[in-house]
């Protein structure tokens, strides 16, 4: 049971398509799931799961993005726009009218995925740079949109009180509580990219992200399939935006301008592009980096700045790490953590004989 | 239309054309080095912004060492392109145009971490001695700052196109562009033209640093006016030097005449929205701008 393979025994592309590629996968998943259900909501105080909280919704988010950059290697810098389509979408159903989170959620994530087919329309004919700057002003449009129209933002300083979710009477409005609530979420995102990219579907974005033109000859529509994955990602973008709404209890733009594409971009570059590990991977890195930054900080700043000074110090140090980190990860390691772990993995699994 | 109209049209239009040139000035610093390197520079805004800051730290409040204070700002930021270039660019040789793309993304998200740290993150002035009479010109009065930037941003455009039709560097950079592979059979040190083209956007970011900073006061805020060079780019052409100047002026322009028309009716904010909707309407028609070069792949 808890052995792994000494080579590769599959004789089937069934068996090598499976979900769980040997029994101790099986184990590992349920380990982890019993301490995610069970263990990490009994020990951990309240400030932890919030933590955790932040690091699910944003697994939902980095997943999304990686479909449609890590693979279907189409670029989008307006992620935390479509993000924000979601999140007004939601908190307008939900305020106006009374509607519960299971109608506001798919909505949410309907409504981003449509605009971010609009957005993804100039795909069709240009790529690389030309994407990434048509989405950066898709990002600025929706942004200057949701700002100065007061039927989307809600007027007042472009923010709307949300209630919390109410699962069957249960009104989720401490961390505990979300904690299962965002934890179905995240996981049902990893189940869904994973079984994704299992399917028709993943092949073709894979093999547009390798050689679009090439795959246009061997008969992949690749117009459809390009539009299908900013649909999908989109889609993650918008849930991702609603999950945001409901755990802060409010909708505002702030929380949703260009730094948070970066910050997105930022996690699926660290993490490891194409691959769902690689964005948990990259979600729990990127949400714990400023935390652990602050406390470092706090502590040590506080010998060399002054109280006042250190605010701007800690969110100066917070972008100026993330950039550095990008800049490291794409130059020393592209494949980011993911591929670390990897490597890691790979060291300990002949271990001690490695030869 | 009567002659206020036409008098008022005429006015915004000329601040237009004149704000659009000191957008150019930004902007051809991306075009310099896209020419030569084929990399994207996504952290131009930050470029100029970090040139600003210096000149501001060098200057002090009263002005008074303002040829110190150029030079200066001229040797940092020629010193920083050069440093650039072997440290993060270099790598991503022949690297995806994503990676160069996120990486100066990264470099973007980087300086303007930590230059407020560096400098303080009060808005600081850059007195430049030109006064601030407006200057008349026909019904339109400009700031003595813009006219200043729209005088250099020709200069330059004129002193590029010399440097790429006519000098020995200037053609061995094109050939550079072109095809780095033959250029370097035919005897170019293609990694010190790479470093050449990233220090003379030092230069231009060090001017437009300078003049920008003058015009709005430098602070972090001062790295939006990045977002500008996109349009304009696009709208000109990547790799086109008088692209970018026409590119500069039709932004500037759409900006004002927005301003000007539209802004009463939707209460403001449309001059930083306009450009982008026209330059989505421009990607949708002519992918490759107007005049950039239409680029053939083969599999």
């Amino acid at each position: 049971m808890f052995h792994r393979e000494a080579g590769i025994f599959k004789t089937t592309y069934a068996a090598d398509m499976a979900l769980y590629p040997l029994p101790i996968a099986k184990w590992t998943v349920a380990a982890l799931a019993l301490l995610f259900v069970v263990l990490i909501p009994l020990l951990f105080a309240e400030y932890y799961l919030a933590i955790l909280n932040l690091i699910f919704i944003a697994v939902v988010g980095a997943l999304g993005l990686n479909i449609l950059v890590g693979y279907t290697g189409q670029i989008s810098i307006g992620h935390g726009a479509f993000m924000s389509v979601g999140a007004y979408t939601a908190a307008n159903l939900a305020v106006r009218l009374d509607l519960p989170f299971w109608i506001t959620l798919p909505a949410g994530g309907l409504m981003a995925a449509l605009i971010g087919v609009v957005v993804g329309i100039p795909s069709l004919r240009i790529k690389g740079l030309y994407l990434a700057i048509a989405t950066l002003a898709g990002q600025l449009i929706i942004e200057w949109t949701i700002n100065h129209v007061p039927a989307i933002s809600g007027g007042a300083q472009a923010s709307i009180q949300v209630p919390r979710p109410d699962l069957f009477g249960l009104i989720l409005n401490t961390q505990s509580r979300l904690y299962f609530f965002l934890l179905f979420f995240a996981a049902l995102a990893i189940v869904a990219t994973l079984n994704l990219m299992r399917s028709r579907i993943g092949r073709a974005f894979i093999a547009v992200r390798d050689q679009d033109i090439a795959a246009e000859i061997i008969g992949i529509n690749i117009y459809r399939y390009k539009l299908l994955s900013f649909a999908i990602s989109s889609f993650y973008a918008g849930v991702c935006g609603v999950l945001y709404t409901y755990y802060f209890g409010i909708a505002n733009y702030e929380q949703f301008q260009l730094i948070v594409s970066i910050d997105y971009l930022a996690m699926i570059i660290i993490g490891g592009l194409g691959s769902v590990l690689g964005s948990i991977f990259g979600a729990i890195f990127v949400t714990l980096l400023p935390i652990v930054l602050r406390l470092l900080l706090e502590n040590v700043g506080s010998l060399v700045f002054s109280e006042s000074e250190l605010a701007n110090v800690i969110s100066g140090t917070r972008l100026a790490v993330f950039g550095a980190l990008i800049i490291f990860f794409l130059i020393v390691e592209p494949e980011g953590l993911n591929r670390l772990w990897r490597n890691v993995r790979n060291y300990f699994r002949v271990w001690p004989f490695s030869y | 239309m009567s002659a206020e109209d036409f008098g008022f049209l005429l006015a915004l239009l000329l601040n237009g054309a004149s704000i659009g040139l000191m957008y150019a000035l930004i902007a051809l610093g991306f075009v310099l080095v896209y020419k030569a390197t084929d990399a994207i520079n996504f952290a131009q805004g930050e470029f100029v912004m970090m040139a600003g800051l210096v000149a501001a730290a060098v200057l002090g409040p009263d002005g008074t060492w303002l040829i110190v204070a150029i030079l200066v700002t001229l040797a940092v930021m020629i010193g920083f392109g050069f440093g650039l270039e072997r440290v993060v660019l270099r790598p991503l040789l022949g690297r995806p145009v994503v990676a160069v793309i996120m990486a100066t993304i990264g470099l973007a998200a980087m300086l303007r971490g930590l230059t407020p740290i560096v400098f303080g993150s009060a808005t600081q002035g850059v007195p430049l001695p030109i006064g601030d009479e407006p200057i008349e010109i026909g019904p339109a009065s400009l700031p003595p700052i813009q006219v200043l930037g729209a005088v250099v941003a020709i200069l330059f455009f004129l002193a590029f196109s010399w440097f790429f039709k006519k000098s020995r560097m200037g053609v061995a950079m094109r050939a550079v562009a072109d095809n780095q592979q033959v250029a370097q059979a035919m005897g170019i040190n293609v990694e010190r033209y790479f470093a050449i083209a990233w220090a003379m956007t030092g230069v231009v970011s060090a001017l437009g640093g300078i003049i920008w900073g003058s015009m709005l006061g430098v602070d972090i805020q001062l790295a939006l006016v990045g977002l500008k060079v996109f349009p304009v780019v696009i709208l000109g052409g990547l790799d086109s030097i008088g692209g970018a100047l026409l590119g500069g002026v039709i932004v500037g322009v759409v900006e004002s005449l927005a301003a000007g028309y539209l802004d009463p009716y939707v209460g403001g904010g449309t001059k930083d929205f306009a450009p982008y909707v026209l330059m989505i309407l421009v990607l949708m028609v002519r992918p490759y701008g107007i005049f950039g070069r239409r680029q053939i792949e083969r599999v």
